[in-house]
């Protein structure tokens, strides 16, 4: 995120786009609900009417996958009419005449065809946002998890620099991570192409100062591999050791099938987790590691927030904190790690090696986390970043895309669009929460959920079993018939082993981040029989 | 700028702010019950009265500051109006709490029943961690003074996170703010209909066929026993409680919690109230999921596989299985053969550690983790 939670309560307008905010990131939307209380605008954009857009003043039920057509048709009004922020735009921008190129193509009955949105709709979105300044933009996987996803992404940015809304309190582009430690993995350097602080693996510089900093010599000079590329080269035998850690891949990626007989061609493959799980039934080794409240380290949240995670409890039987895991491993390959706490690799390592987190020590974050760049001792972090339309690359350059449909579409054979997500009691594949008290009982098994008009249609009643099948495979489940999904669309999480969306979801992935596109596969429903 | 005294002490004040907002600036402690921070204020209690010279007793939460008026936050009339006030609450429900002598029945047969679930009515879940009882304490209120309109009832447990006893309610609109002003979920609502306050669902009969999404923030603002965790439930007293303070692990939000920790084991979660970002607010995950930590189904000891099964070894034995592994893999193919995922739900020095392994030890950039799926 661009901004912090913090300036949530306080924003005027918001445009939340392909974000199930209430039930994936619920209390961040108790912020955005409590400034809908006190008069903000609200603008929801997502196919689901799902609980937030119950708050909005304007719901934009777009179809799956158009995001980039809506945000081009926003900006055509805001350009034809006008309303964009010369000034910003002029004084802190780049290439925006590429910008305007692209989408003076899509005018509002273009954008409308596309999106299913009415045209009006989309002009008076337009001037809505740029009625107030600054908006807030807040998404999630909804615009990253397509094949488009990294167009959808600026695109985004696209519409905040042409309003001006970079760079402000109560604006900026603000993506909520899904996970706690997502972006912290990030800033690790848990990514193919960069050192923790997000120095390339290219720059010999960077190398040069990681190898002094390791005592070691000749760091790869060439960018790793991403996870889906590292699961073909299981197939090909070109990845031959495989380690997992604290992930399920067997339910979390598209398609369970192919990942099943990926995992299953490993010749060496080593699992760290806190419970046996479905991955782990193709593991050589597995490591039993100490989980969250187990051992003092720190998480980093959506907005940049390096916070305290301490123990509460000791690990059971033999399980170690991972750190000390790899730290062994280490020691058989002959180096002796120095850092013997979470504190130690932080405050002695991490620290030091990344710029934007040199200002953040433990003693410093003993109560309130500290936001990155937070560059040194004095430096009380940073809640809003790009202040006075300053970029890190220095000016802000339009990204101007195209629209492209999803993957695959719906046809004769499998006439419905699948859209996959999370829902609130649960989390992920349920490792964690379906070994919580209560959590089960709120929610003991996954739904279809369809619209009344297609459940009227093909006979379905609440709750009654159906068949979802895609050209990947197929599962049994309930169908819940809801007003949240309009004709067309099911919608499933990936919390149940058993009627996993992954079973159906399609591994197409965007082809620059390698995401894949779990928002949008083609699927049939039936009746069972 | 406008201005009224406090205790003879001229207090300038912008409009909007209440006796209560200009007393807390000024570190005057205010008793409170009803009010719930950042919330509208309900006035409902009466335990926040300060004498005002012309208008004698006025609520300082819901009292509006006003040029001219002349308040004292302390004194004997005030201590008294503040103790019937509290007085008045206690008689409102089953508040047996400080007064043993009370009971009607033996000592003994309370003792017995304490630990039965329908019996619960009797020994209060939040003994020595609730606020009327810390008031009943410090105004020595004196209970059995007025005629008390409460009948027992069996707490409602009908849903799988909350104990509500209503016997035990207050009526301070606490639960009732928490939900509608704080997390918006717009479950609950005060239901004046039958002349008395009560606690309702706005929509169905219980929380699950009403808006609920067990959020539990009616407990976290709950002050008395009214409402209560279900899990671990009669397994703790507040005093055997080490509060440690942490970050949620489920979304990136980054929720703060305190864990409730009895004997090196979580009893309950609760926001850490001025903690950022999340002032206090946990979801039902952040609340209630904390438990998994304890399941008999962690693993406890490294397995390596043997003719298709999985047999527990020692940790050296597994390390150095794995490492000749790894050396010997990358001793023919090159260290690209390797490939590793880091976790995104674990600590940061898990993942640093995880790619300073991968880069500085095998010689491989082939890290990745989920953030790109």
């Amino acid at each position: 995120m661009t901004n912090s939670f913090g300036e949530f309560s306080r924003a005027r307008m918001f445009f939340v786009i392909g974000s199930n905010m209430t039930e994936a990131h619920p209390v961040a939307s108790t912020f955005v609900k409590n400034a809908v209380q006190n008069g903000a605008a609200l603008i929801v954009a997502d196919p689901r009417r799902h609980k937030l857009a119950e708050f909005a003043d304007i719901h934009l039920g777009l179809k799956v996958g158009s995001d980039i057509a809506l945000l081009n048709g926003l900006m055509h009004v805001l350009i034809k009419e006008n309303l964009y922020d010369r000034d910003f735009v002029e004084n802190h921008t780049e290439d925006f005449d590429k910008l305007a190129a692209v989408v003076e193509t899509y005018p509002p009955e273009r954008a409308a065809d596309i999106t299913g949105i009415d045209a009006a709709a989309i002009v008076e979105t337009a001037r809505r946002l740029a009625s107030v300044k600054p908006v807030m933009v807040c998404y999630t996987l909804g615009i990253t998890e397509h094949t488009c996803g990294r167009n959808n992404v600026v695109s985004v940015a696209n519409l905040q620099m042409l309003l001006g809304n970079m760079g402000a309190e109560c604006g900026g582009v603000n993506p909520l991570r899904g996970q706690n430690n997502v972006q912290g993995a990030c800033d690790m350097g848990a990514l193919p192409n960069v050192f923790p602080g997000y120095q390339a693996v290219v720059d010999p510089a960077a190398r040069e100062k990681f190898e002094k900093f390791w005592n070691v010599d000749h760091l790869p000079d060439q960018n790793g591999l991403m996870i889906p590329h590292m699961m073909e080269g299981l197939e090909k035998r070109k990845v031959r050791a495989f380690w997992i850690f604290g992930e399920n891949l067997a339910n979390t990626e598209p398609d369970i099938t192919k990942v099943e007989k990926e995992l299953g061609s490993a010749e060496f493959l080593i699992c760290q987790d806190i419970f046996f799980n479905e991955t782990t039934r193709f593991a050589d080794v597995v490591f039993p590691a100490a989980a969250w409240s187990e051992n003092d380290g720190t998480f980093t949240n959506s907005e940049r927030r390096v916070s305290r995670v301490r123990t509460a409890s000791p690990p059971p039987g033999e399980a170690r904190p991972n750190w000390w895991i790899f730290r062994e491993i280490a020691k058989r390959f002959g180096q002796e790690w120095e850092s013997e706490s979470g504190q130690d690799i932080w405050d002695n390592e991490i620290s030091q090696l990344a710029p934007a987190l040199g200002g953040i020590k433990y003693h410093r974050i003993e109560e309130d986390g500290l936001q990155w760049p937070c560059p040194s001792m004095d430096h009380p972090g940073t809640g809003f970043l790009h202040g006075k339309g300053s970029f890190t690359r220095g000016r802000g350059q339009f990204l101007p895309a195209e629209w492209t449909p999803p993957a695959e579409v719906p046809c004769e054979a499998f006439p419905y669009v699948l859209s996959t997500g999370r829902r609130l009691y649960h989390y992920h594949t349920r490792t964690q929460t379906g070994r919580c008290s209560g959590l089960n009982d709120l929610l003991g098994e996954e739904t279809a959920d369809i619209s009344p008009v297609d459940a009227g249609r093909l006979g379905i009643a609440q709750g009654e079993y159906i068949r979802v099948s895609s050209r990947r495979g197929q599962v049994r489940v309930r169908a819940k018939v809801t007003e949240e999904v309009p004709e067309g669309m099911v919608w499933m999480a990936f919390h149940f082993r058993e009627n996993n969306a992954n079973w159906l979801a399609n591994p197409a992935f965007d082809p620059i981040t390698l995401t894949a596109e779990y928002k949008a596969c083609a699927v049939n429903i039936e009746k069972q029989a | 700028m406008p201005h009224l005294s406090i205790n003879s002490q001229t207090v300038e004040f912008q409009p909007g702010q209440t006796i209560l907002d200009l007393c807390e600036a000024l570190s005057i402690n205010i008793p409170t019950l009803c009010h719930l921070a950042g919330t509208t204020p309900t006035g409902t209690c009466g335990v926040c009265l300060v004498e005002e010279a012309k208008a004698g007793m006025v609520k300082a939460c819901s009292t509006p500051a006003e040029a001219g008026l002349e308040i004292r936050t302390h004194g004997v009339a005030v201590r008294e109006a503040r103790k019937k006030a509290i007085e008045a609450l206690v008689a409102t429900g089953n508040h047996n709490c400080g007064v043993a002598g009370a009971m009607t029945e033996s000592f003994t047969d309370f003792q017995m029943d304490a630990g039965d679930m329908e019996a619960s009515y009797d020994l209060c879940p939040v003994w020595g961690d609730c606020r009327l009882q810390d008031l009943v304490y410090e105004y020595q209120a004196r209970t059995g003074l007025f005629d008390s309109g409460w009948k027992k009832e069996v707490p409602d447990v009908a849903n799988p996170m909350i104990v509500r006893d209503f016997s035990r309610c207050i009526g301070c609109g606490r639960c009732v703010k928490a939900c509608n002003e704080v997390q918006v979920n717009l479950a609950i609502d005060m239901d004046r209909s039958n002349g008395r306050d009560v606690v309702a669902t706005k929509e169905g009969n219980g929380l699950v066929e009403s808006n609920c999404v067990f959020c539990g923030e009616c407990i976290q603002a709950c002050p008395v026993g009214a409402l209560v965790e279900k899990k671990a439930q009669n397994q703790w007293r507040p005093w055997e409680i080490e509060k440690i303070r942490t970050t949620c692990p489920y979304c990136g939000v980054g929720c703060q919690q305190w864990l409730h920790v009895k004997d090196e084991k979580i009893v309950k979660v609760t926001g850490v109230e001025e903690g950022a970002p999340n002032k206090g607010r946990l979801c039902v995950k952040g609340r209630f999921g904390y438990d998994f930590i304890y399941s008999d189904e962690r693993i406890k000891r490294p397995v390596i596989r043997e003719n298709g099964e999985f047999k527990e070894v020692s940790w050296d034995h597994a390390l150095d299985y794995t490492a000749d592994r790894l050396k010997a893999i990358i001793d023919e193919s090159g260290p690209d053969a390797l490939a590793g995922v880091s976790c995104a739900r674990s600590i940061n020095e898990d993942s640093y550690q995880m790619q300073k392994l991968f880069r500085a030890v095998f010689k491989t950039n082939n890290i990745d983790h989920c953030a790109r799926t």
